[in-house]
């Protein structure tokens, strides 16, 4: 299914990116019939309906679909951010429906990063700190300078010491994106990356992500409504009404 | 650990610099430095109206025995580093030449008087300076009293027993000279080196032997206990609450009012503490969730928080405490010319009490809303809306309840007391919730009828519901506690202002016979005096309770004792005291005159263990009287109105042969004739209460000082912690406004809506503060200080307009910056 789903443009945009192709292939997030179900006042309501697939290491998957179509609930079933109803997530390896939330955030420390629409900048702390965050859970010891590298890399070397506050949007996703990658995370999770960002500057924004996600290889799970964005990817599932369509 | 301290810090030094924890270090500081503020104060002014207090003693304790006194106890002070002296006190005849008189001899080692001074002259009945020192060997200090009735003066030769003296000078007054009617015989102070050379002490002489103690508090608590257990049956311990029952009454009351302040800035430390807490916890929900995404567990998060709080209230503390230590020495230094004296200095206790309630306070009001902070969702990131599960009512609340509950007994110490304060504390919290409701819901039905501005800021109050009774709830219990404390300031002041009035009598006359009354009461009136009413007073004994002799009987303690055997001045009288008041049983009517009843003041009632309908047997002048307990009066000793513990019904006493006695208020200079009418009428005994009244009106002027600065003090703490409140609601009026001012509305349009919503929210709460404080002013008044009530209207006038002011300009400080930046940064921040 994921290489008759995948659009051409995107193979030949993986190629462009000079990203390796995975070796093996190994499974790296697995759903097994998730389901999410929650209480409304019209009553029980079916956000996500028993959804599978796999996805290998290094693979790049969009997740598309209209608004409400239950994209960011399945991202946050896979990433463990939310327990699902029903079904099973496997992340590298570790089944997370068995997991305590502890559990899951310390196996997040170590094998996933996060990129979000509303860019989650801590506001108290500067782009440096910001990104020295996750380096510092995990206790890491050159924090400081890993940081530094990182905000080198996306471009942002001389606003290390400002506040979010006092950057652009676009700059904010930056900081994000330079947080989400300093931990060379196994898996990266971004939902809707470029939603908060006019055009020009999301299209900057996406170049760079996949730009990181080579330099990494990092296996990439992208919600978006942009199909440009979607476009690049391996491989697009396209959700409605919380289920996966062909 | 290690790692989540390390983090802890770092992130709060980068909070520190991003100015994100101004609010809660502000709040907190503020409330720390009300409170040891508070503390120092009351602790400084207690220990000066205590001082003034113990004048009346010549010391802090004093131990009386018929027997001399062991050596032990002057050794065991001394190694406690308490000040001591000896003195003597007995009856003896005087000679000067022909004339004779019998005189309380008061004799006394070096360093007395311990605490106050003594004064003396040169003349009898003149105006008296500071003495230094005691009289030397072979010298003695007469009072006028006796030099007028022997007929001498200084340089005359007095004979005491087998020992002749020299008067050196006149003893004026001496700060032990009483405030009950035992000294009824003119007195004279000599060394106590002399007695030997006199003989008077032989077997079976009634003399009182005691020893005088001063010295720090805690040191004299200290010395006190071990005293009471090691002293034998006979001597008797005496501190001031026993002496001068005037005195305790204003020093009691003083310190009550005190432990008040000390309470009230205690809730405003706890209301700032909910408040500010609260922000923190919702300024750091996205922070929490995202670092939950980014690896972080439950515990590690929780422990960041914990850490972060456990410092900023370390910081708070120190900085609080500082500050209020400074703040009320200010003050002190301030009123230091209106006390006449210096403060005894600050001792350290309020910074731990600081500290101590600083800690259970946070624990109790902060950790309930850290505990639900660790337990925001992960998902938090992607959907904002979702917060944190609804906390358990029991631990978002027991914490809190409990340190609060823990506070309030700390500082009253009293059971009933502390039972009254939390019963009405919790009713009145419960009473704001539920007003606060209906009020909130009323004002949101309001809206249609005002103009834009208006609508804005009370639809806001309806919308946020839960927000506004929170804020309600907080607003109106500070402002009800100020107002309760402005209340009983007031009442107290009027109270003792009522109690003292300039010309109370200062000279009573006691032992008029029956024969001269009329005579004597015409000769004061000759000297420009108006004698008050006249008054029968007869000595007598009690022999019996209940048929039981007074000798087989045990009593709960000392003073039971004492009273029991002790001869007691008895009076009769057919209407009650307007400074009496009957607290069980009935005052006798007309139908009652002639029967045999006895009514008691209250402190017989529990020293003696008695009850209404128990029989008491009384000797008077060898004729036996069984008389039935009426009824209990509580008798307002610092009327200063002649009073007695036992009263008799009409129509008993009056057959058997007694004295009269009275009260005159004489101005300075006309107390020089006194001394021809002392000649005219030897049997009657002058009582010069001036000196008493001096030292009492002295510590009612301490206590009104202490109790106003102390209000004061209390009362801009209140402000500033409620400041500090209204600052912890400033996020949530920062995105709307800069909404409003996009949507094209002025600048003036947003602050007349930010100032709508908060003079709303305060004239709610002052109104609903007003209610409280006029029911707690009553229990306060009447209860816990003993004194009338009056409802004065003006509270409701002062509540709520004095709310609506005070927390509209609050709100318009709090968001006055975020008004005045441009919209576009505030959106941006989100």
């Amino acid at each position: 299914m994921d290489a008759a789903a995948a659009p051409l443009n995107a193979m030949s945009n993986q190629q462009t990116a000079s990203a390796p192709a995975p070796k093996t292939r190994d499974i790296v997030l697995k759903a097994e019939d998730l389901t999410k179900q929650v209480n409304s006042p019209e009553g029980l309501l079916t956000i996500v309906r028993s959804v599978s697939f796999d996805i290998a290491s290094g693979e790049r998957v969009a997740i598309v679909g209209a608004s409400g179509a239950g994209k960011s609930t399945l991202l946050a079933l896979l990433a463990g951010l939310d327990t699902p109803t029903s079904g099973k997530v496997w992340l590298a390896g570790t089944d997370l429906t068995g997991l305590d939330e502890d559990g899951r955030a310390k196996l997040r420390a170590q094998r996933v990063g996060f990129v979000f629409q509303s860019f989650h900048l801590v506001p108290a702390l500067t782009a440096l700190e910001n990104v020295m965050l996750p380096l510092e859970l995990a206790g890491r010891p050159d924090a400081r300078r890993t940081a530094r590298e990182a905000l080198d890399r996306v471009g942002l070397r001389a606003r290390t010491s400002h506040y979010p506050r006092q950057l652009s949007g676009g700059e904010q996703q930056r900081v994000a994106l330079a947080r989400a990658f300093v931990t060379e995370p196994a898996v990266l999770f971004a939902d809707e990356p470029t939603g908060n960002l006019d055009t020009v500057t999301g299209s900057r924004i996406g170049e760079l992500l996949f730009e990181l996600n080579a330099t990494f290889r990092t296996t990439l799970v992208l919600v978006t409504h942009d199909n440009a964005l979607a476009a690049r990817c391996g491989r697009v599932l396209r959700m409605e009404a919380g289920g996966l369509v062909a | 650990m290690t790692r989540a301290l390390a983090i802890a810090l770092r992130t709060l030094a980068r909070e520190w610099r991003s100015g994100e924890l101004g609010v809660l270090m502000l709040a907190l500081t503020v409330a720390v430095a009300a409170l040891t503020g508070v503390g120092f104060l009351v602790g400084r002014v207690a220990t000066a109206v205590d001082l003034q207090a113990a004048e009346v003693l010549a010391a802090d304790l004093r131990l009386g025995s018929p027997q001399p006194i062991s050596d032990k106890y002057v050794e065991e002070a001394t190694r406690r580093g308490v000040r001591t002296a000896r003195a003597m006190a007995l009856l003896s005849v005087v000679f000067h030449g022909e004339e004779s008189q019998l005189t309380n001899l008061r004799a006394v080692s070096a360093g007395y008087p311990l605490r106050g001074q003594v004064f003396v002259a040169n003349e009898p009945f003149a105006p008296g300076e500071p003495a230094h020192g005691i009289p030397g060997p072979g010298e003695v200090w007469p009072d006028s009293r006796l030099l007028a009735a022997v007929n001498a003066s200084v340089g005359s030769q007095l004979t005491i027993g087998s020992a002749t003296f020299r008067v050196t000078r006149v003893l004026i007054s001496r700060p032990d000279q009483g405030g009950t009617f035992a000294d009824l015989a003119p007195s004279l102070l000599m060394n106590i080196a002399d007695i030997p050379a006199t003989q008077l002490i032989q077997p079976g002489s009634r003399v009182s032997y005691r020893v005088l103690f001063a010295g720090e508090r805690d040191r004299i608590d200290e010395l006190k206990a071990w005293i009471l257990a090691n002293k034998l049956r006979s001597e008797r311990l005496l501190d001031i609450t026993q002496e001068s029952p005037q005195i305790k009454s204003a020093v009691d009351r003083a310190g009550r009012f005190l432990s008040l302040a000390s309470l009230v800035s205690v809730l405003l430390c706890a209301i700032a503490v909910a408040m500010s807490a609260r922000r923190y916890v919702q300024r750091h929900l996205d922070s929490v969730a995202l670092m939950k995404t980014l690896g972080a567990t439950r515990a590690f998060t929780l422990s960041v928080s914990i850490l972060q709080l456990l410092v900023i209230a370390v910081a708070a503390t120190v900085i609080g405490s500082a500050v209020g230590y400074f703040a009320q020495e200010w003050l002190a230094r301030t009123i230091r010319g209106l006390l006449n004296s210096d403060l005894p200095p600050a001792d350290a206790k309020p910074l731990l009490v600081g500290l101590i309630t600083a800690v259970a306070v946070i624990a109790g009001f902060a950790l309930p809303p850290l505990l639900q902070l660790s337990r925001v969702p992960t998902i938090r990131v992607l959907r904002r809306d979702v917060g944190p599960p609804p906390p358990l009512v029991l631990l978002a609340f027991g914490p809190a309840i409990a340190a609060v509950v823990c506070l309030i007994y700390w500082v009253v110490r009293d059971g009933v007391l502390f039972m009254g304060f939390t019963i009405g504390l919790v009713a009145f919290l419960a009473l704001l919730a539920a007003a606060g409701g209906a009020l909130v819901a009323l004002a949101g039905r309001l809206r249609g009828s005002v103009g834009v501005a208006w609508r804005y800021g009370v639809a806001n109050l309806s919308r946020r519901r839960a927000e506004s009774l929170v804020q309600i709830v907080a607003f109106g219990t500070g402002i009800m506690v100020l107002l309760l404390l402005g209340l009983v300031r007031n009442d107290l002041e009027r109270d003792w202002r009522i109690s003292l009035p300039p010309n109370l009598p200062n000279y009573f006359f006691v032992n008029i016979p029956p024969d001269e009354r009329d005579a004597f009461i015409n000769a004061l009136r000759e000297r420009g005096g108006q004698p008050s009413r006249v008054l029968p007073m007869i000595r007598g004994r009690m022999t019996a309770i209940n048929g039981r002799p007074i000798e087989s009987l045990r009593f709960n303690n000392e003073e039971g004792e004492g009273d029991a055997q002790r001869e007691q001045n008895l009076s009769w009288a057919a209407e009650l005291g307007p400074d009496n008041r009957v607290v069980a049983g009935r005052w006798w009517g007309p139908e009652d005159v002639g029967k045999p009843l006895v009514s008691l003041a209250t402190e017989f009632q529990e020293s003696l263990g008695v009850k209404v309908g128990d029989t008491l047997t009384f000797d008077v002048a060898g004729e036996t009287f069984e008389v039935t307990i009426a009824n209990f009066r509580k008798v307002k000793w610092d009327s200063f109105q002649p009073n007695f513990f036992i009263v008799f019904a009409p129509g008993i006493l009056e057959h058997v042969t007694g004295t009269y006695m009275t009260s005159v208020h004489f101005a300075p200079g006309q107390a020089r004739s006194l001394a021809s009418l002392a000649r005219r009428f030897p049997s009657v005994s002058i009582f010069d209460i001036e000196d008493l009244l001096d030292r009492v009106r002295s510590v009612f002027d301490k206590a009104v000082l202490a109790v106003q600065s102390v209000f004061f003090f209390t009362l801009f703490a209140g402000l500033t912690v409620m400041m500090a409140a209204v600052q912890a609601s400033r996020d949530e009026r920062r995105y709307e406004s800069a909404m409003l001012r996009t949507l094209g509305a002025s600048r003036a349009t947003v602050l007349k809506g930010v100032l709508a919503e908060f003079a709303t929210l305060g004239f709610l709460s002052g109104l609903l503060a007003a209610l409280g404080a006029s029911i707690g002013g009553y229990f306060v008044a009447t209860r816990v200080l003993e004194m009338s009530y009056g409802f004065d209207e003006r509270v409701w006038l002062t509540g709520a307009f004095g709310g609506a002011l005070l927390v509209a300009f609050s709100g318009w400080l709090a968001t006055r910056s975020v008004i005045n930046h441009p919209p576009v940064t505030t959106l941006r921040a989100g």
